[in-house]
């Protein structure tokens, strides 16, 4: 799922310091999972905005709403009535909801809540971990399953650099070395040659730098 | 003799000299004064000298600049180039720059972790790894291409390939296999990460000896003098991939407390150690990198009876 969290408070209030009316705008997709944008988180945003408001003598009125996915346009489009006579929406879910409310409503003032962080999932309770590059090419099968291009801090595609030591990466003592994790793992599988193929360089096209991707499903489209 | 380029490092080599190299580490500002008195310095001491390329991810001046500078000293350069902070384009562009100003040595490297220097809320770059960086090296050489395929009509550039090795990082039996990966890509000569650990760096090069990876690559021994107690303890727990063993730390220490010079007695220990690496099989040189302390190195050459160096010609 996306991973988010919700950006300091005082810089959500500022984004609205100017408006009279706001929609606070909920996910209840990966956002609500990682307690960052769900109807509870919802809730409890607009409540503190009013308070704080309040407390600043010029008072804010919200509305609130939680869409069953901010990442899908028939759910965009019920929150229409609501959208209406608002100043601003505050939508609580990741980068790709919030799109898609100021592409829905081109005339609103939109704003985001949250820092969309990365595709991941959870470890422990209260705690999420990137695992996937949306990279567009996936190469977890030559790779025991273990992401270079995500969890190794320079996505190294042939080993470990020489900074890996006692099975952390360089940058921190609480990060492992993703090229340990994967020699362990190769090792215990019983496949250690397949690393010592070269791998070539990677078709970066197919990641983030080649503009925004498309994905078409012709069997799916009317 | 066969040799693949024009470089003085590969002729040397090749004619089974044991060769020296050591490292100048470029200023953080835009004179070339202290690279151009350090070269100088060196200047008849060493064989080749690299440059590092903004070594610990602190914007320095560039090694291709650097390396000029130092070609117009008459020192051969070893210019190196990490993949941090470049991708392919501008690295093979800065490659046919460097080439056609008379940079024969290339060092190809992956680079420090951008958070480790003044700029570490940089993106870093990693288009390729070093690994690729080498076989683009050579493929540009011996294939005439570009790594998009296409040909290099004319004029292609024809580095002396290195890499580098660090027996001191983890995990201890991929480091030989990744070494083998290096030479399979094109690399010809590797210099190791700085040497303290005499028995793992031994037990590393029975592993190369084994694969006969010295016979197919020229493997220089990295040796750094240490000049103080506190750089040996920095070293010892700040910088990842390096094992700085407690007894010479514990050798430093005694040596001030019998009031010796410090520095005096981390000369003699890396004089001591070329001594110790020279006799280890499949060693085909040391590359001295006295960092901040370039100018100790021809000292060390002298205590270790390698000097003068021998004629390319």
């Amino acid at each position: 799922m996306i991973v988010a969290e919700q950006k300091p408070f005082a810089e959500i209030a500022g984004f609205v310091a100017d408006c009279n009316k706001i929609l606070v705008a909920g996910c209840l997709g990966c956002v609500a999972v990682c307690l960052a944008g769900g109807e509870k988180e919802t809730e409890i945003l607009a409540a503190a905005l009013r308070m704080h408001r309040r407390l600043q003598g010029k008072p804010l009125e919200t509305v609130t709403y939680t869409a069953t996915r901010q990442c899908d346009p028939e759910y965009v489009d019920a929150m229409a009535d609501l959208v209406k006579d608002v100043d601003a929406v505050v939508s609580l879910a990741c980068g790709v909801g919030v799109q898609y409310i100021a592409e829905r409503y081109p005339d609103k003032w939109v704003v985001p809540a949250l820092n969309t962080r990365f595709a991941g999932g959870s470890v422990a309770q209260g705690v999420w971990e990137e695992r996937c590059g949306l990279c567009g090419e996936c190469i977890l099968h030559k790779t025991g399953g273990i992401c270079p291009i995500i969890r190794c801090s320079k996505s190294l595609l042939n080993g470990p650099c020489g900074g890996s030591q006692y099975g952390k990466c360089e940058i921190s003592k609480d990060v492992p070395c993703a090229w340990q994790l994967i020699y362990d793992r190769m090792k215990a599988l019983g496949r250690l040659e397949w690393l010592l193929e070269y791998q070539p360089p990677k078709d970066w096209s197919k990641s983030r730098d080649g503009g925004p991707r498309k994905a078409v499903r012709e069997d799916a489209t009317i | 003799m066969n040799l693949t380029t024009e470089s003085r490092l590969e002729k040397l080599l090749k004619r089974g000299e044991f060769v020296v190299t050591a490292e100048i580490g470029p200023p953080q500002h835009a004179s070339a004064h202290e690279i151009v008195h350090h070269a100088r310095l060196l200047k008849g001491y060493v064989d080749a000298t690299n440059i590092t390329d903004c070594q610990t991810a602190v914007v320095r001046l560039s090694s291709f600049a650097a390396a000029v500078h130092i070609l117009r000293e008459g020192l051969e350069p070893i210019m190196q180039m990490t993949c941090r902070d470049r991708n392919r384009i501008a690295m093979q562009s800065d490659l046919l720059g460097a080439y056609s100003l008379g940079i024969r040595n290339l060092l190809c490297l992956t680079g420090d972790h951008q958070s480790f220097g003044n700029h570490p809320t940089a993106k870093n770059v990693h288009d390729l790894d070093s690994i690729q960086l080498i076989n683009m090296v050579k493929r540009m050489r011996d294939d005439r291409v570009f790594a998009c395929g296409e040909p290099i009509k004319e004029h292609e550039p024809r580095f002396f390939i290195g890499a580098a090795a660090n027996p001191f990082a983890d995990p201890f039996e991929f480091r030989v296999v990744r070494l083998e990966k290096k030479i399979n890509a094109g690399a010809q000569f590797i210099q190791t990460q700085c040497i303290f650990d005499l028995e793992r760096f031994s037990r590393f090069m029975e592993m190369v000896v084994e694969r006969g990876l010295h016979e197919r690559a020229y493997i220089l021994a990295g040796l750094t003098p240490i000049k103080s107690i506190g750089a040996a303890r920095y070293m010892q727990k700040n910088v990842p991939g390096m094992i700085v063993p407690e007894e010479l730390v514990q050798r430093l220490r005694k040596a001030k407390d019998d009031g010796k010079n410090v520095a005096d007695e981390g000369v003699d220990i890396c004089v001591e150690f070329i001594n110790k690496v020279r006799k280890i099989k499949g060693v085909a040189g040391v590359h001295i990198m006295a960092i901040a302390w370039e100018e100790i190195v021809p000292t060390i050459v002298q205590k270790a009876g390698l000097y003068p160096r021998p004629k390319a010609d």
